[in-house]
């Protein structure tokens, strides 16, 4: 279902503008530190520089000196990608969707039922409740 | 000057107009929010600097500049500098692809500076990264509280586009195409998308207020209880562009749902017998939609608590997905076998999919589920509620 405009339309143009869309907005990011860090004040002291800890010294704060957190966020990330590969494989299914119907539907029901096993081993593991 | 060379200036002056219009309706988005949550709890807002506080955005953003630029000494200095700037460029390059109007509107150029067959692919993948910008941004600060912030943000944002991703299959089914172009055609023919997917709909508009840390899931940057979360060791320019991030992805959420479900740019055609071609006039349309889906990200700012953590996790995972993929498999269905009904069947369908939502969601259940006492087991580390 094409418009118009579409028939018309080069599409590697299109990905030449979606450079130049993203070239120009991450260099108002790089102009905007730019123009802070040359125009503000630089008067850092020891003190000014320490990080938050409702006026305490930090202990063992900084990158890389092993805090830890729970492995909630480990498995939560992983579901997730899981299931963002079901969605990536949906996605060329939905939109082919009616030229393949019904034969694709009895296909994404048998798809949709095989992540569900996994989805009710998660549920049964107790892997998404937070304590 | 070559064919090409003019087009790509073209683009480069669309990107640029776009880019500072969205930052000039970031910041008069802030000072709308303020000026509205001053309406709603019944004080003025901000009405001093310039007539009616017009000029308040634009001391804000000449403070930020001018103040002191901190980086704390345990952050990660490349890292730390590098994460506003990758949040910023993904939101502000996710609006670039909605079309705002018919090919040729905008002084015959057209109105959108990059348009991809894979719209909504796209789209989604630089929300994603937006995900980066938070996560690393927490990580490089090097201290407690960002790093809280930055995990539960990145679990929080990555949990709910799942929710996303999968509300918008049954769409995808409906029209069978991904580009923006295709969906708004559709609907200009069909109808606006909400009414045969209203449940998608609802799904989707909850994911973009988790997708961008808005009330009431704005856990990452909870500010009674990890101080502002990831934003905590930012100062001057780097905290403004954190903020102008999350401004910009709620415009883009808004005008996607916009074009997405409610027919774009395209006004509604029964007003087209009243006055001819009023349902083509150029971005009127999607900026009254944009600026109705803004009230309602304000409005629920001002009205709904905040989620505690496992009950934002038990709502993505053990409602909003489960909810998807019945959506989709709804829409499937109904798609294959569809008997005498027509579409409208399927809108019923859907509408019956939203009252599930509500009587399932835990703010309805617990009206038959009396035990309101828990077990001694069940009382955890975590405290009360």
């Amino acid at each position: 279902m094409r418009g118009g405009a579409d028939a018309e339309r080069r599409p590697t143009i299109e990905y030449a503008n979606f450079v130049i869309m993203l070239l120009v907005a991450l260099g108002i990011g790089i102009v905007a530190v730019l123009a802070s860090a040359l125009l503000g004040p630089k008067k850092a002291s020891r003190t000014k520089l320490m990080a938050y800890e409702s006026g305490n010294d930090p202990e063992r704060g900084g990158v890389g000196t092993g805090q830890r957190f729970p492995v909630h966020f480990y498995l939560v990330a992983m579901l997730f990608i899981i299931f963002d590969i079901e969605t990536a494989f949906f996605y060329p299914l939905a939109v082919a969707y009616q030229k393949l119907i019904p034969f694709a539907f009895f296909e994404a029901v048998t798809f949709v039922l095989l992540l569900l096993v996994g989805y009710v081993y998660i549920l049964k593991k107790k892997v998404l409740e937070w304590a | 000057m070559p064919d090409w060379l003019a087009t790509l200036l073209i683009s480069l002056l669309k990107a640029v107009l776009v880019v500072l219009g969205l930052l000039t309706t970031f910041a008069y988005m802030t000072l709308i929010e303020r000026r509205l949550l001053g309406r709603m709890q019944l004080r003025p807002g901000p009405n001093r600097v310039g007539p009616m506080g017009l000029l308040q955005p634009a001391a804000d953003a000449i403070k930020s500049i001018f103040k002191e630029d901190l980086t704390v000494t345990l952050a990660d200095k490349l890292v730390y500098t590098l994460a506003p700037i990758v949040a910023i460029g993904m939101a502000l390059t996710a609006f670039g692809g909605l079309p705002a109007g018919p090919a040729g509107s905008l002084f015959g150029e057209n109105p959108w500076v990059y348009n991809l067959d894979t719209g909504i692919l796209a789209l989604l993948a630089l929300t994603s990264m937006g995900v980066y910008g938070i996560f690393l941004g927490g990580w490089a600060s090097g201290s407690k509280y960002p790093i809280l912030g930055g995990l539960r943000s990145s679990a929080q944002m990555i949990s709910y586009e799942l929710g996303m991703g999968l509300s918008l299959l049954g769409l995808l089914m409906i029209v069978g195409t991904t580009s923006f172009h295709g969906i708004v055609g559709w609907q200009a023919q069909n109808g606006p998308m909400i009414l045969f997917q209203s449940l998608g709909f609802v799904l989707f508009l909850i994911s973009s207020f988790a997708e961008t840390n808005r009330t009431p899931f704005d856990l990452p940057e909870a500010e009674q209880e990890i101080v502002a979360g990831y934003l905590t060791e930012y100062s001057a320019i780097k905290w403004a562009l954190f903020q102008m991030a999350e401004y910009v992805n709620m415009i883009t959420a808004s005008a996607v749902m916009a074009t997405l479900f409610f027919g774009g740019w395209k006004g509604p055609q029964f007003l087209n017998g009243l006055i001819p071609g009023i349902s083509d006039w150029p971005l009127i349309w999607l900026i009254v939609k944009i600026a109705f889906f803004l009230f309602l990200f304000i409005w629920v700012r001002a009205t709904l608590p905040r989620l505690r953590y496992d009950q934002l996790m038990r709502f993505g995972w053990k409602l909003v997905l489960p909810l998807a993929l019945a959506n989709t498999v709804m829409t499937a269905a109904f798609l294959a076998f569809r008997g005498s009904g027509g579409l409208w069947f399927l809108g019923v369908l859907s509408l019956a999919g939203v009252l599930a939502l509500l009587v399932l969601s835990d703010r309805v259940r617990v009206l038959w589920n009396q035990s309101s006492i828990r077990p001694e087991g069940d009382i955890v580390r975590a405290g009360g509620d």
